[in-house]
């Protein structure tokens, strides 16, 4: 029985709502609008966020070591190579290798350069290699052996294939095999990997050449242990989710991107709550002699409020689907045209959008509520 | 006439229900045995405060009986909605007493007030305050809905007490579609559909052209008035005080006196 009840309050509340198809439009429109733009900015920015840790995460390695000034993976400071036996050393290292992680001009056959971002791995365990897609992985010690990465960027080296030739610094170079790996750079340039020892060979060297340390632990609970003697080596330990989260808050906190995010966001916000709250607020008040005519009539004050945030919260929940269907249909349309677009929908994006949704329809029926309560049957007859 | 030649009980009866008739009574004569539906005793009631303070009711007393059509009447700021507005629950009084149906209804919690008014008194607004983006026949619901009725069967009933006002044809309709007679029978459909023992009338037929006001005020004299209902009417309309059976005469707050109306034009 009171359920049936509350779905005849419920379809009243719905009906005044929707059948007002002009303010429910706008309501709609605002909502759709602000959760789009919060959603986009957000998008974009894990998408680039992501990206700038690309190298990390396709590496996959538990445990990295670098100069402590290293901010990010694309400004790693080499190390001497005696980290590495050090490293080796500690308890709880199940073994250490090195990475090389650099760039270079690569010469096309057509004459043209190109930048490409290269990864040497370490050559006796090829630790953190790709996904091969066609070659084999031992060829890539033949001679001049590098593998292509087939991403958004593969195309700037004229779509190569096994055995296609170019030039890093006056060395042939020859591709043995195209792979794949799960993120992609942050900077549009094609990736190739080769052998550690081949990298520093071809490319311009200063005195150290380690650019990490990859790290397996024997166990999870070494990291800790791990982390304090690199520490003591004067270097700095990171797992891959540190060393992560210490990329993004770089790019967040000193490239002004994060506050230009959130700028975008809170403008967002701000223009959603501006629709969304002026045009509630106008319902409400187009409304507001009828509301005081049911409570006349013996509707409580609660029963009131139930009706206005069963309106706000079905107006907030399906401004909220069309503006996240909006947002990722619009993802998936630049990223079929653009293979290169960053953006990435993150659960946390739309837990983060979802709740600024949820705060411009409290808002707005805070304000609705505020005078559905104050009015006065009375009124009703003063009027 | 008998009670049960009003539309109300006719559509009611097809239906199996008895919305509050007793079979042999007259609709337009006061039964002998009647119990008073309203008692007022001593009520006061002022608004503002210091200089600014008005005594809008001064020590106000009176019975509204069922079966009867209680007029009260006076010139604006006498104090009648006022009066109006605290016998049927809406604002608390000063000082005094209001019994509705042997109830005190001041002695009640705001919920409970809410619920007695639901339940008990049926309002037409001057206004109508129908819901236009809602259809004629959910306006008239909108009571049986609050008093957790389900949906469906709040439409249906609400259908039967179109029928009564003569607006069936004009269900799916919104209101904005109807004349203002139309509006205004709706609003009374709205008013009794809960079957209600108390209906209150606010200026009834101040919208309303001349003829058309007439014909609502006898309709609801004819049709909806039983001798299980008290009607209250506000009004400054005098070309309807025909078919009062009491006139309560307010001016300053005060009653002034009680006349009886001319019964047999009602009937």
């Amino acid at each position: 029985m009171q359920l049936k009840s509350f779905t005849g309050e419920t379809l009243l509340a719905y009906k005044l709502l929707v059948n007002d198809r002009t303010k429910f439009a706008a309501l709609l429109l605002g909502i759709t609008f602000a959760v789009f733009l919060i959603l986009m900015m957000m998008s974009m920015f894990a998408g680039v966020l992501q990206r700038s840790s690309s190298t990390v995460i396709n590496i996959g390695s538990k445990v990295w070591v670098m100069d402590p000034a290293v901010t990010t993976p694309a400004n790693n400071i080499p190390m001497p190579d005696y980290v590495q036996d050090a490293v080796r050393s500690i308890a709880g290292v199940r073994y250490a290798v090195p990475l090389y992680s650099g760039a270079g001009l690569v010469k096309l056959q057509d004459g043209s350069f190109q930048a490409a971002s290269i990864l040497g791995l370490d050559d006796s365990s090829l630790f953190g290699r790709p996904k091969l897609l066609q070659g084999k992985i031992e060829d890539i010690y033949a001679e001049n052996g590098f593998i292509v990465v087939q991403d958004a960027d593969f195309e700037k080296l004229k779509n190569p294939q096994i055995g296609s030739e170019f030039e890093i610094n006056n060395n042939r170079a020859v591709i043995v095999g195209i792979a794949k790996v799960t993120i992609s750079g942050l900077f549009g340039i094609p990736t190739l990997y080769t052998t550690y020892n081949r990298a520093i060979q071809y490319l311009p060297q200063t005195q150290f050449t380690a650019s990490y340390v990859l790290v397996e632990p024997k166990s999870p609970s070494d990291v800790a242990h791990i982390k304090d003697e690199v520490r003591r080596l004067g270097y700095l330990a990171l797992t891959e989710q540190e060393f992560i989260d210490r990329t993004a808050q770089w790019y967040e906190f000193h490239t002004g991107l994060g506050m230009n995010i959130l700028i975008m966001t809170v403008v967002s916000f701000i223009v959603g709550l501006s629709i969304s709250g002026q045009t509630f607020y106008t319902f409400i008040i187009e409304n507001l002699e009828r509301f005081g005519a049911l409570k006349a009539i013996g509707a409580k004050g609660s029963e009131l409020v139930a009706m206005i945030l069963f309106q706000s919260t079905f107006t907030a929940l399906t401004g909220y689907g069309l503006g996240v269907g909006l947002c990722t249909g619009l993802i998936a349309l630049a990223k079929w045209r653009l293979p290169d677009y960053a953006a990435v929908v993150t659960f946390s994006s739309l837990g983060i959008a979802l709740v600024m949704v949820l705060i411009i329809v409290a808002i707005s029926s805070y304000i609705g509520v505020r005078r559905v309560l104050r009015i006065e049957p009375f009124d009703i007859f003063r009027s | 006439m008998t009670v049960d030649s009003t539309a109300e009980n006719r559509a009611a009866a097809k239906q199996g229900s008895t919305p509050g008739t007793t079979p042999g009574s007259a609709a337009g004569t006061i039964p002998p045995d009647a119990k008073d539906a309203i008692i007022a005793r001593g009520v006061n009631k002022a608004f503002g405060e210091g200089e600014a303070r008005t005594q809008a009711l001064k020590d106000v007393s009176f019975e509204g009986r069922f079966g009867e059509m209680l007029y009260i009447v006076g010139p604006s700021g006498s104090g009648k909605t006022t009066l109006l507005s605290v016998v049927s629950g809406i604002l608390r009084p000063d000082s005094g007493t209001v019994s509705v149906k042997g109830q005190q209804i001041w002695d009640m919690s705001a919920d409970g007030i809410c619920e007695f008014r639901l339940h008990t008194i049926g309002f037409v607004f001057q206004d109508y305050h129908l819901f236009p983006r809602l259809t004629t026949a959910e306006n008239v619901a909108i009571p049986l809905i609050l008093q957790q009725h389900p949906w469906d069967e709040a439409i249906s009933k609400a259908m039967r007490y179109l029928k009564v006002v003569g607006l069936e044809d004009r269900a799916d309709l919104p209101p904005v579609k109807l004349s203002g007679g139309e509006q205004q029978r709706v609003a009374i459909a709205r008013a009794i559909v809960s079957q209600p023992d108390i209906l209150i009338f606010d200026e009834p037929t101040a919208s309303l052209d001349g003829d058309t006001g007439k014909s609502i005020v006898h309709f609801v004299r004819h049709e909806i008035l039983t001798d299980k209902r008290c009607i209250v009417i506000v009004t400054h309309d005098s070309r309807i005080y025909e078919y009062a059976h009491r006139i309560l005469r307010m001016e300053d707050g005060q009653l002034k006196g009680v006349e009886d109306g001319d019964t047999s034009i009602g009937d």
